[in-house]
């Protein structure tokens, strides 16, 4: 007798579980504005990422195509897997003096690790991380950048 | 004749499939050689290397800022804590004490990975188990944490938030809004955990009293973190050796005795609602302070041997560092959790049913590159 209850317990329990799992599931069913689905591909407009999100390394330039980076190399040294490599150039000032300044800033995208040791590193806060993140593309020399602009200066006062 | 004599061969053969590398359940690229008789599982052989990197050897090449990075890629879902165990060796080996406002900080990190890091257990362990519906839902809790992490340290799993001496940068101005937020909001759904699996008949009868561990065989073979607590082998080094700020909290190591899988499910249900109390009493209390040790920018490490262990959600992670003084380390060896809690895997499976064995392996919650490195 005992054993016929502890059977008939087992099932109206086991019944009992699953029913307590499918209101949880049920209660979403009925409240769908609960549920929090991004449509990706069509809120693209409207989709902002967080300002710090390591997206893609950056050199910031000004309205007047100037940019900070004197090409000492640091963020080049600081690279664990060698993503970055400055080309310098000697420049020759005003004042007759010869001075380094950089060719190409190249940044190899299809290495980085978004250590964001280049960016913490620089003494002069020349790169930045952008928030772009959609970085497909067809052709794998498209990964190569050149951070500086053609025909971009270093800002003055920036040693 | 003939065939019933092969017949008769064939029934006392054993038969060896693969599991594996790709099978979803095994998380990664980890291969299970099962030998089987019918459908019970003889004898289990992991091989593992197939998403070696050589983490170890190339840590050899990098200065001690350069090594944060790669540990992130050990054990993805614990990346914080991987980051924080490096930080408090060469800590340790220099000798410096951190701003409070970095312990704090680095405590409620760790908190909150090991929180995100058993969320992701529960849905990939739900889904092995047959339950798709508790894959959406763990990852939807999930993703409010990653939104926390990508907020103050700009990366979502690969965050690479810890420097030695520090912190990359300071903590976001929204942080404590937005961890008190998910504290009230995750106290008000994880009954839904509870509700969707821990009560569930099917899975208990799958998971109770499978791939039972003894305290004495978990001490013997090692095992740590949630898999070692549910044996009952108290080894939270959270508890036996405070680091950071955790003893500053008071806290309940989560013990059990049975050591099934059903347990080590338990646990983890169990370390999720610690880990909320733990921030909970950190994160009004975070002192203001900079959020970096001064540093030199090249680190050098005293010659020597240095060694740290941290609790990561799997398990002790050891850090073990030999410096001959120069600014990269002559040999770094992370003695990873992971590794060790696959070694017993063929004593809990054996005897079982094969699709037993994919409740015991994804009760162990295995990462396979922090196996391989």
């Amino acid at each position: 007798m005992k054993s016929v209850i502890e059977y008939f317990r087992g099932i109206f329990n086991g019944i009992k579980s699953l029913l307590v799992g499918m209101t949880v599931t049920g209660g979403y069913f009925f409240r769908p504005g609960t549920t929090l689905t991004q449509q990706y591909p069509d809120n693209r407009d409207t989709l902002v990422m967080f300002e710090r999100f390591k997206g893609e390394v950056v050199m910031p330039h000004n309205e007047k195509n100037e940019h900070k980076c004197t090409g000492c190399g640091i963020c080049e040294i600081n690279c664990p897997n060698g993503s970055i490599e400055v080309i310098p150039a000697t420049e020759v000032t005003e004042e007759g003096k010869k001075k380094r300044i950089i060719d190409k800033h190249i940044y190899h995208l299809g290495m980085c690790t978004f250590c964001g040791l280049c960016v913490k590193t620089c003494p002069s806060q020349a790169l930045a991380f952008s928030q772009e993140f959609e970085h497909a593309v067809f052709d794998r020399t498209k990964l190569t950048k050149v951070l500086n602009q053609p025909g971009s200066k270093l800002m003055k006062g920036v040693e | 004749m003939e065939v019933k004599e092969k017949m008769g061969r064939l029934e006392n053969e054993e038969y060896i499939i693969n599991m594996g590398p790709q099978h979803p359940s095994t998380h990664g690229v980890l291969r299970l050689v099962v030998a089987l008789k019918g459908e019970i599982v003889q004898r289990v052989e992991p091989h593992i290397g197939y998403i070696h990197r050589g983490i170890e050897k190339m840590c050899e090449n990098l200065t001690y800022q350069q090594i944060i990075h790669l540990t992130d890629r050990m054990d993805y879902l614990s990346a914080h804590i991987n980051n924080e165990a490096v930080c408090l060796t060469v800590e340790k080996a220099l000798e410096i004490e951190v701003p409070e406002r970095v312990k704090y900080i680095r405590t409620i990190m760790s908190e909150l990975t090991r929180i995100q890091s058993h969320q992701l257990f529960w849905a990939t362990f739900g889904m092995d188990l047959g339950g798709l519906t508790c894959f959406f839902y763990g990852l939807r809790d999930r993703e409010k944490i990653l939104d926390i992490f990508e907020e103050s340290c700009g990366g979502r799993m690969i965050v690479s938030y810890n420097t030695p001496g520090g912190l990359m940068n300071d903590i976001h101005p929204n942080f404590q809004n937005r961890v008190k937020e998910f504290l009230k909001y995750f106290r008000g759904v994880i009954h839904e955990y509870d509700d969707l699996l821990t009560g569930n008949v099917i899975f208990q009868e799958r998971s109770k009293g499978m791939g039972v561990m003894t305290k004495e065989e978990a001490i013997a073979w090692g095992l740590t973190g949630p898999t070692g607590r549910a044996s009952g082998f108290s080894c939270d080094i959270r508890k036996h050796n405070p680091y950071s700020a955790y003893d500053k909290v008071t806290f309940r190591e989560i013990l059990y005795t049975e050591g099934d899988v059903f347990h080590r499910y338990l646990a983890r249900m169990e370390e999720m609602r610690e880990s909320m109390n733990i921030i909970d009493q950190l994160i009004d209390n975070i002192p203001e302070g900079p959020f970096t040790a001064k540093m030199k920018p090249v680190i050098k490490l005293p010659e020597g041997e240095y060694f740290q262990s941290v609790e990561t959600a799997r398990g002790e992670l050891g850090v073990y560092i030999v410096s001959d003084g120069n600014k990269n380390p002559y040999r770094v060896k992370f003695r990873s959790p992971n590794f060790v809690n696959l070694a017993p895997l063929n004593l809990m499976a054996r005897g079982s049913k094969i699709a037993d064995l994919v409740a015991i392996g994804g009760s162990l919650d295995l990462i396979i590159p922090d196996i391989d490195r």
